[in-house]
C-alpha cells in the first residue's frame, strides 16, 4: 500500500502507449490506444467487457500485432522501443505478465511452474514465493493442473515475482476468485507494488479502490478516460457511464479512504478533451 | 513355443524401429504442431550416411567399432540435415502450420529423389556386422541378434529422451512448450531454441533408425524411409500424438499386432489389422492412448 | 470493365481452342518434341487434362473445404483398378465396368468418410493417410494374383471400344481426358456455387460458425468427400484406357502428396489454379524425365547431371519455393497483380490464398498443441 503518493508529474513514465492500433481477424479492436504507465504503485486499467484491456496488454507483449509505438523506459532512463520485438525479448526486458486465464502449466508441478518462470540472472528464489504463498510450499510437487483455481492464480503471481522487472501486467487476477482469496491475492499484488510498477486490469473495484494510485478507462479500442483512480471511483455517475456498473461498497472502507484519500487529479500531459470524453464511438477512425 | 518367441522379439524389434521414427515424429509435432513429412527422409539420409561412411571413410566399416563409427556418422549427417531444415525452411514460417507442412512435403519429395538421383533407385546391400548375423537361443528360439540390437538402442533412446523432459531445463520449456507455446515465450524464453533442438534431435533418432533399420533388413533402398514414416504416423497418432511413453506403448503394440497377424494370418494382413487399430482407437478415444508428454 | 465477360467466357473458348487443338498440326519447337497431333504430344496433353481434372477434384476437399486428405490416391487407384478388373478379369463391356466404378467411387469414399470425418484436423489426415496405405498394399500384395503387384495390370484391349485402342486413335483418348476435365469443371463450378459450396466453404473458414448456424458440418464434410472420390475414381477409368493399364505409382502416398504440390503450385481454391497445376505438374514431370536423358544433360558435370536427371527433385524444390515466395500460388499471384492494377476493392479474400485462411486447421484436432492466452 503506497501511503505517500507523489504527484503524477514527480514519476517518471515507465510504459508509453502511443496510437496503438490492433487488428485481429478482420476486425480492427484497438483503435489508437494512448496510455502512460508511471513507476511505481498500481495503474489500474478499467473498461468494460469486450473494450479492448486484454489486447491492449497482449498488443504491449508482442502477443498480437500491433501498430502504433510501445516504449519501456527502464530504472536507468533508457528507451526500449516493444513494438516489433518478440515476445520473449520483450519479457527479458523486464515485463512481467500474469494472463487472464492464468495459464500455468497444468502438466508441471507447482515447482516446476515456477523454475520456468525464474529467468537467467535472476536474483530471487521460488522460496520468495512460498514465503508469500504458504499453501503452495506445501503443494509445490502437485501438478499444477489439480490446484484451484485460487491456488493457480497465486502460481501465476508467483512467476512474476521470480524476477526483476520494469513493469508487471496483470490481467484480472482476482477473476472468479472467493472474497478471502481476493483480498490475500489483492494484498501480495500490493506489497509486490512497493517494489515494482504494477499495470492492474481490474473489474473488482474495491480492489481498484485499495491499491490503484491512476486508472486509465478503454472502451471501444480507446482509452477514454485518465486520471487518478480514487477521483474516478468517487464520482459513481462518471464510473457508472465509463465502466457501466455502479461503484461497489468497497471491502475494507477504512483502509481504503486513508490509503487513497488524494483528491482526483487529471493529467497535464493528456489534453482534458480526452480525459473527461465520454466513451467515444462516434469518432469515425 | 519357440516361434512365439521369436514372432515376439521381432515384433519388438520392429517396434524399436518404429519407436525411433515416431518418438521423433511426436515430439515436433507436439511442440510445434508440425507434421514433419519430411522425416522419413531423414531416415533415409542417415541409412546412406551410414552405408556410405562404411565405404568411404577411413577408419569406418562394416565391423564392430569401426561400424559404430559408420553410424555415427550416418546420424550426425541425419541431425544436421534436420537441424538445417528447421533453421532454414521451418522457422521462417513460424506459426503458419498448414506452410510448414507442406514445405516438409516438398522436402521429402525433392530429398529422396536427390538420394535416388545419385544412389539409384535399386536395393544397395548393407554392412552387417557379423555379430549382428549370428543368432542367440532364446528359450528355445534362435533369435537373430539384430532384433536385440533394434530394442537395446530403442530402450536406451526412450530412457535418454524421458531423463532429458523430466530432469534438464530444456526438457522442462519442451514439456510446457507442448501444453502451452505462447505462455512459454510469455515466460521471457526463446522457444524457437527448443524448435531446433527438438527437430535435431528427432533428425537424430530418425537417422539412426535408417541404420538400424538397414541392418534389421540387411539392405536400403531411398524409398525405404516413405513407406516406414506412415507407420510412424499411426504410432505417433495411436500413442496420443504428443506422448514419448504413449508412442513407446504404441509402437509395442502396433509391430506385435503387425507381426502376428502377418504371421498367423497371412502376409499384409498384418499391416491391414494396424490400420484397423488406428481406426478402432481413434474411434473410441479420439484423443489417442495418452495425452501427457512424459 | 470490359475484362469482366472476357473472364467469364475464357473457360469455353479455352475448352473451344482445345478440342480443335488436334487437328493443328503446328510444331511448338522446345515446347513438345513432335507435331502437336503427333500421338506422343497428344498423349501427354490428354494425361495433362487428366491430372488437371484430378487435381481439381482434389481442390474440392482441400481448396474449398480445407480438408487436407493424404488419401485420394485410393480413390483414383480404385477406379483404375476395378475398372480394369472388370474389363480384363470379368470380361464386362466399358459401360457396365463404368457403372461398377461409380459404385465402387460412391461406396468406398461413403465408409472411408464416414470413419475419417469423425475426427478432424491431423487425425483425420491420418486415417486417410492409413486407408489409402491399405489399398497400397493389397494391390502390391497382389491377393489371388488379381492386381499384378508391382507389375501393375495391363489391360485387355479386346473389351474397349476400337475407338479407344491404338496408336492412331491416341486422339480419342485426348478428348475423352478434354471430356473428364470438363465434366469435373463444370461439376465443381456447379457444386461451389450452389448451397452446400457456402457451407464448404464456411467449414474452412469457421467450422463452429455452421455448427452455431444448425448445420451438421460432418453430413457437409461426407458430401464433399463422397463427390470428389467419385471424381477421382472416374478419372482413374481414364487413366486407365489412356494409359493402357492400371500401375501401382497410383496407390501410393507420393501420388497423392503430388495432387497436392499440384493444387498448392496451381492455387488452392481456385478452379482454373487448380487445374492449370494439374496440367502444369504434369507436362514439367514428364518434360524433365526426357530433358534428363537428353544429351544436353548428360554432358553436364556430375554436380548439376544428378540432380537434373531427377524430376521429383526439381519439382519438390520448386513447391518449396512456391511455398515460400509464392503464396497462393498462380492463381493467388495472378489474383494480386490483377488487384493492384484496380486498387482499392476490398473483395475479402482472394481466391487461392487459402493455405492462408488454414493456417490453423492443421494443427487443430486431437490433443494437439494448444497456444492459450
Ligand atoms: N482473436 C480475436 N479475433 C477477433 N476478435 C477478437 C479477438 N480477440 C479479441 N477480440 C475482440 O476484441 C474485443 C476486445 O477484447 P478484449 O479481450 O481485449 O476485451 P477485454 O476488455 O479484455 O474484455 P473482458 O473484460 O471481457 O476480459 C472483444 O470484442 C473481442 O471479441
Ligand atoms: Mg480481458
Amino acid at each position: 500500500m503506497s501511503t505517500t503518493e507523489p504527484t503524477a508529474a514527480q514519476r517518471p513514465v515507465v510504459l508509453q502507449l502511443t496510437d496503438v492500433h490492433v487488428r485481429l481477424s478482420g476486425s480492427h479492436i484497438l483503435q489508437g490506444v494512448d496510455l502512460t504507465v508511471r513507476r511505481g504503485g498500481v495503474t489500474a486499467l478499467l473498461g468494460r467487457n469486450g473494450a479492448g484491456k486484454t489486447t491492449t496488454v497482449k498488443s504491449v507483449l508482442g502477443l498480437v500485432p500491433a501498430a502504433g509505438t510501445i516504449e519501456l523506459t527502464d530504472a536507468a532512463g533508457r528507451v526500449h522501443r516493444l513494438t516489433g520485438r518478440r515476445t520473449h525479448e520483450v519479457v527479458r526486458l523486464g515485463v512481467g505478465y500474469a494472463p487472464e486465464d492464468r495459464e500455468v502449466f497444468g502438466g508441471l508441478t507447482v515447482a516446476e511452474n515456477l523454475a520456468l518462470a525464474e529467468r537467467r540472472g535472476s536474483a530471487h528464489h521460488p522460496d520468495r514465493v512460498y514465503e508469500l504463498f504458504p499453501e503452495l510450499q506445501q503443494r509445490s510437487r502437485q501438478l499444477a493442473g489439480t490446484l484451484s483455481g485460487g491456488q493457480q492464480q497465486m502460481v501465476a503471481i508467483g512467476r512474476l515475482l521470480l524476477n526483476d522487472n520494469q513493469v508487471l501486467l496483470v490481467d484480472e487476477p482476482t477473476k472468479g476468485l472467493a472474497p478471502l482469496l481476493v483480498t490475500e491475492v489483492a494484498e501480495v499484488l500490493a506489497r509486490a507494488a512497493e517494489e515494482v510498477t504494477v499495470l492492474l486490469v481490474e473489474q473488482n473495484l474495491s480492489v481498484v479502490r485499495r491499491m490503484a494510485i491512476d486508472a486509465a478507462v478503454v472502451d471501444n479500442g480507446r482509452v477514454v478516460w485518465t486520471g487518478s483512480a480514487s477521483e474516478l471511483l468517487a464520482d459513481a455517475d462518471r464510473t457508472r457511464e465509463l465502466l457501466g456498473v455502479a461503484t461497489s461498497a468497497p471491502l475494507d472502507e477504512s483502509r481504503s479512504h486513508s490509503s487513497s484519500g488524494a483528491e482526483g487529479r487529471t493529467r497535464e500531459d493528456l489534453p482534458a478533451r480526452r480525459s473527461r470524453s465520454a466513451p467515444a464511438p462516434e469518432v469515425g477512425g | 513355443m519357440s516361434t512365439i518367441v521369436l514372432l515376439t522379439v521381432t515384433g519388438l524389434g520392429l517396434a524399436a524401429l518404429y519407436f525411433l521414427v515416431a518418438s521423433g515424429l511426436s515430439l515436433i509435432f507436439g511442440l510445434m504442431g508440425v507434421l514433419n513429412f519430411a522425416h522419413g527422409a531423414f531416415l533415409t539420409v542417415g541409412a546412406y550416411g551410414t552405408w556410405w561412411a562404411a565405404g568411404h571413410l577411413p577408419g569406418a566399416g562394416s565391423t564392430g567399432w569401426s561400424f559404430v563409427l559408420a553410424v555415427v556418422f550416418g546420424v550426425a549427417v541425419g541431425t544436421a540435415v534436420a537441424a538445417l531444415v528447421e533453421l532454414a525452411l521451418i522457422r521462417p514460417l513460424y506459426e503458419r502450420h498448414i506452410e510448414q507442412v507442406l514445405v516438409t512435403v516438398g522436402l521429402s519429395l525433392a530429398m529422396v529423389a536427390l538420394v535416388r538421383a545419385i544412389w539409384g533407385a535399386d536395393a544397395r546391400p548393407f554392412p552387417r556386422p557379423e555379430w549382428a548375423q549370428r543368432t542367440t537361443s532364446l528359450l528355445g528360439a534362435n533369435v537373430p541378434n539384430d532384433r536385440f540390437l533394434l530394442i537395446g538402442t530403442a530402450v536406451v533412446v526412450l530412457v535418454a529422451v524421458l531423463v532429458l523432459l523430466r530432469s534438464t531445463r530444456i526438457g522442462l520449456v519442451i514439456r510446457a512448450g507442448v501444453e502451452n507455446r505462447t505462455m512459454v515465450t510469455a515466460l521471457g524464453i526463446d522457444v524457437r531454441k527448443a524448435f531446433t533442438l527438438v527437430f535435431a534431435v528427432g533428425g537424430a533418432f530418425a537417422a539412426l533408425a535408417g541404420s538400424l533399420g538397414g541392418v534389421y533388413l540387411g539392405s536400403i533402398s531411398p524409398g525405404q524411409g516413405t513407406s516406414l514414416l506412415i507407420f510412424a504416423f499411426i504410432v505417433v497418432v495411436i500413442g496420443g500424438m504428443s506422448s514419448i511413453t504413449g508412442t513407446a506403448v504404441a509402437a509395442v503394440l502396433v509391430g506385435l499386432v503387425q507381426q502376428y497377424a502377418n504371421y498367423y494370418a497371412a502376409s499384409g494382413v498384418g499391416d491391414l489389422s494396424v490400420v484397423l487399430l488406428l481406426a478402432v482407437v481413434l474411434l473410441t478415444r479420439p484423443s489417442g492412448l495418452s495425452a501427457k508428454v512424459a | 470493365m470490359r475484362s469482366v465477360p472476357i473472364g467469364r467466357f475464357a473457360p469455353l473458348v479455352i475448352l473451344v481452342v482445345l478440342a480443335v487443338l488436334p487437328y493443328s498440326t503446328l510444331q511448338v519447337p522446345v515446347l513438345f518434341d513432335g507435331l502437336l497431333n503427333s500421338p506422343g504430344t497428344l498423349q501427354l496433353l490428354a494425361l495433362c487434362l487428366l491430372f488437371g481434372g484430378l487435381a481439381l477434384s482434389y481442390d474440392l476437399l482441400f481448396g474449398f473445404t480445407g480438408l487436407l486428405s493424404f488419401g485420394h490416391a485410393l480413390y483414383f487407384a480404385g477406379g483404375t483398378y476395378v475398372a480394369n478388373l472388370a474389363l480384363t478379369e470379368l470380361g464386362w463391356g466399358l459401360g457396365a465396368a463404368l457403372l461398377l466404378t461409380t459404385a465402387v467411387g460412391t461406396v468406398l469414399p461413403l465408409l472411408v468418410g464416414s470413419v475419417a470425418l469423425r475426427v478432424s484436423g491431423i487425425a483425420f489426415s491420418m486415417v486417410t493417410l492409413a486407408t489409402a496405405q491399405v489399398g497400397s498394399i493389397l494391390v502390391l500384395q497382389d491377393p489371388g494374383g488379381y492386381t499384378g503387384g508391382e507389375e501393375g495390370l495391363a489391360l485387355d484391349r479386346g473389351q474397349v471400344p476400337d475407338a479407344f485402342v491404338g496408336v492412331f486413335n491416341t486422339v480419342n483418348l485426348y478428348w475423352l481426358a478434354l471430356v473428364y476435365l470438363t465434366v469435373v469443371y463444370v461439376v465443381v463450378s456447379w457444386v461451389t456455387r450452389s448451397r452446400a459450396g457456402r457451407v464448404w466453404q464456411a467449414i474452412r473458414e469457421n467450422e463452429r460458425r455452421v455448427e452455431v448456424l444448425g448445420l451438421r458440418p460432418y453430413t457437409f464434410k461426407l458430401l464433399v468427400f463422397v463427390l470428389a472420390g467419385l471424381l477421382a475414381a472416374l478419372g482413374g477409368v481414364v487413366h486407365l484406357l489412356v494409359l493402357g493399364g492400371s500401375t501401382p505409382r497410383t496407390t501410393t502416398s507420393e501420388f497423392t502428396l503430388s495432387l497436392l504440390v499440384m493444387v498448392v503450385l496451381g492455387g488452392a481454391g481456385s478452379r482454373w489454379g487448380a487445374v492449370l497445376g494439374g496440367v502444369l505438374y504434369t507436362y514439367l514431370d514428364s518434360r524433365l524425365t526426357d530433358l534428363a536423358s537428353s544429351p544436353a544433360v548428360q554432358d553436364l558435370p556430375e554436380w548439376l547431371r544428378v540432380p537434373l536427371s531427377e524430376p521429383l527433385f526439381l519439382l519438390g524444390s520448386l513447391f518449396v519455393v512456391v511455398v515460400f515466395f509464392v503464396p497462393g500460388g498462380i492463381a493467388g499471384l495472378v489474383d494480386r497483380l490483377r488487384s493492384r492494377r484496380r486498387r482499392g476493392e476490398d473483395d475479402g479474400p482472394a481466391p487461392g490464398r487459402v493455405v492462408e485462411q488454414l493456417k490453423d486447421r492443421v494443427g487443430a484436432g486431437m490433443s494437439g498443441p494448444r497456444d492459450g492466452i
